[in-house]
């Protein structure tokens, strides 16, 4: 007979996550995406401090000058002479501390007002719901011109306003997954047995919320940088001087008849990093929810 | 079904009236009023000008006659554009929109459901790598970035065509940008459609007709198209929406005359009334998309009961 911390031992060995990272680790795809992704934002974060030109001084000696070796303009310079590396770099800065900024605060948004939906239930439940699906109906990409419009162009009200308009689909998620998760078998089997509240909601609620809530995650943080791109290449996002992805691409596809790389560099940059992120998600879901394939 | 039809129809109205109204007020909760500009107007002038516009009013008041407007359909002046009001430069604009718009999306529903069917009866062929290709450059490639890529090598490298402008509706101005649209809808149209066809072709009614004997078009053409084909209709709401953001894009970059245009230059030059008129236009208008998208769902598909 073997005693009960015996069969814990035995029945142990693999929790949720150590299984999911297992599985994470077999898609190629996503390790190099992750990989990838890492090197950029270290490059974004340290490569600017390494490289001898500065993101806002102009170089006279070369403007729009080819990618060369020579001068140390790896990527050339666009039209007024800076380093379009150092530009890129410092631009990626910007846009993942939007794409994070937003991303963390539409996330906690999303999270805090679909699980309220989901566990009172009701007419407060259909209610929050009905002001999702209005959300989903506004075109929001006006609405934020219109906020940008108003109240102007700030770093921080480019995130808010991105913010107000990207925490519905994690919010229909978790209210979903809440209301399925306490239904569950596994909860009542545990409920069952005498587990008291506090330890079914971190034991068996938390986790299986934790793993939609990271893949919804990857999925928010492109979407929101696409959003902040999308507003700086329409001249409504970050102003110069300081400078996004979406402010290089708009000066880029402006000079790209003469100058193409000012617009195939910011813009690769970009896609890559999209890319990647799109990969991790892809990867993550697999890792974490076999069911779905 | 017709009180189905007017649940649906009255729970869009309060989406309009707070798009309305949270628009409308945050227009006037920014200071500085439309005619403090650099040049110094007498009092009387300005009198005049705010009795006109109906500024000497209180708040409540010109909210009521700003929705009044609007139900009769009058966006109200330009601020920038003295002697434009806001349906006259929309009236320009809209049929520019309209045809890239409609045009790439009944193309890309052309085209991306022919290339669902073919991707999901052949698996793992050329024309299912050519979706999830597609599906990928959709979903990575930005519209700004692949629309400027597009110039580069149609219109710059090759010269067939013009990198922008707009002649009078002449087709040859038309092609780029209803390419740029089509390949990215097209991109989401035929992942869709390649799953839920996939989906569709393992259910126990497609064994039954294929275990009759029926060949493969009519097992596909007559059983299972119909019912794959309920998500990309479910599809066609959020696909107007997000044609809305390529539309301002691809307006940008390909120079068009049209609403997005509008829009942007409207938000560069702060034109208060332009921006405010043109976001509750499109939103009526996705709202009542939405509303036929959503109608014409509950009508296609037997499961869903009113």
């Amino acid at each position: 007979m073997l005693k009960a911390n015996e069969i814990e031992a035995l029945v142990q060995g693999r929790s949720l996550w150590s299984d999911a990272r297992r599985r994470f680790m077999r898609n190629k795809a996503a390790l190099v995406s992750l990989c990838l992704l890492a090197f950029i934002a270290l490059a974004c974060v340290v490569g600017p401090w390494l490289l001898p030109h500065a993101f806002d001084s102009a170089d006279w000696d070369a403007m729009s000058a080819a990618p060369s070796w020579k001068n140390a303009h790896f990527w050339g310079t666009d039209d007024a002479g800076r380093d379009l590396l150092v530009r890129c770099l410092v631009g990626g800065r910007v846009s993942l501390t939007v794409g994070l900024l937003a991303t963390l605060a539409s996330v906690s948004l999303g999270i805090v007002w679909g699980a309220t939906a989901g566990f009172i239930g009701g007419k407060v439940d259909s209610l929050m719901m009905r002001i999702v699906d209005m959300m989903y109906a506004i075109p929001y990409l006006l609405i934020a011109i219109l906020l940008v419009t108003i109240l102007g162009r700030e770093f921080y009200l480019v995130v808010l306003t991105i913010t107000v308009f990207s925490w519905m689909d994690m919010a229909r998620v978790v209210r979903g997954q809440t209301l399925s998760l306490r239904s569950m078998e596994y909860v009542e089997a545990a409920r069952a047995m005498g587990v008291s509240t506090t330890r079914i909601i971190f034991r068996h609620i938390v986790p299986n919320l934790l793993g939609v809530v990271v893949i919804y995650t990857t999925v928010t943080v492109p979407g929101v940088i696409l959003t902040e791109s999308v507003l700086s290449f329409l001249g409504l996002g970050i102003q110069e001087p300081m400078t996004s992805w979406g402010v290089l691409i708009q000066d880029g596809a402006k000079a790209m008849e003469v100058t193409p790389w000012i617009l195939l560099f910011p813009a690769g940059l970009l896609s890559v990093t999209l890319y990647c992120f799109n990969f991790i998600g892809d990867g993550l879901r697999d890792a974490l929810d076999p069911k779905e394939r | 079904m017709w009180s189905y039809t007017l649940r649906r129809v009255l729970s869009a109205i309060p989406t309009m009236l707070v798009v309305i109204t949270v628009c409308y007020l945050l227009l006037h909760a920014t200071p500085g009023g439309p005619f403090d500009s650099e040049r110094k107007v007498s009092a009387a002038v300005l009198a005049n000008l705010q009795a006109k516009y109906h500024l000497d009013l209180p708040l409540w008041q010109q909210y009521l006659l700003y929705l009044k407007s609007v139900l009769q359909g009058d966006l109200g002046a330009s601020f920038r554009y003295a002697d434009w009001s806001v349906n006259d430069l929309v009236a320009s604009a809209l049929p520019v929109s309209a045809i890239i718009g409609g045009g790439s999306l009944v193309l890309s529903l052309v085209i991306g459901v022919t290339l669902g069917i073919f991707a999901a009866l052949r698996q793992n062929s050329m024309v299912d790598y050519l979706v999830m290709l597609l599906g990928n450059v959709g979903s990575a490639v930005p519209s700004f970035v692949l629309g400027p890529v597009l110039i580069i090598i149609f219109a710059i490298g090759l010269q067939w065509l013009p990198a922008g402008g707009w002649n009078n509706f002449e087709l040859r101005f038309m092609v780029l940008p209803i390419v740029l649209l089509t390949v990215i809808n097209v991109s989401t149209i035929g992942r869709v459609m390649r799953g839920s066809l996939i989906e569709v072709l393992h259910s126990n009614f497609i064994r039954t007709a294929r275990a009759k004997g029926l060949p493969t078009h009519i097992v596909v053409l007559r059983h299972a198209l119909k019912p794959a084909l309920l998500p990309v209709v479910s599809l066609i709401g959020p696909l107007a929406i997000s044609s809305i953001t390529s539309a301002l894009v691809t307006e940008t970059v390909f120079s068009l005359p049209g609403l997005g245009k509008l829009i942007v230059n409207g938000a560069g030059n702060r034109d208060y009334t332009l921006v405010l008129g043109l976001v509750v236009l499109i939103t009526v208008l996705t709202v009542a998309l939405n509303l036929l998208v959503d109608l014409a769902y509950a009508w296609l598909d037997p499961k869903i009961r009113y």
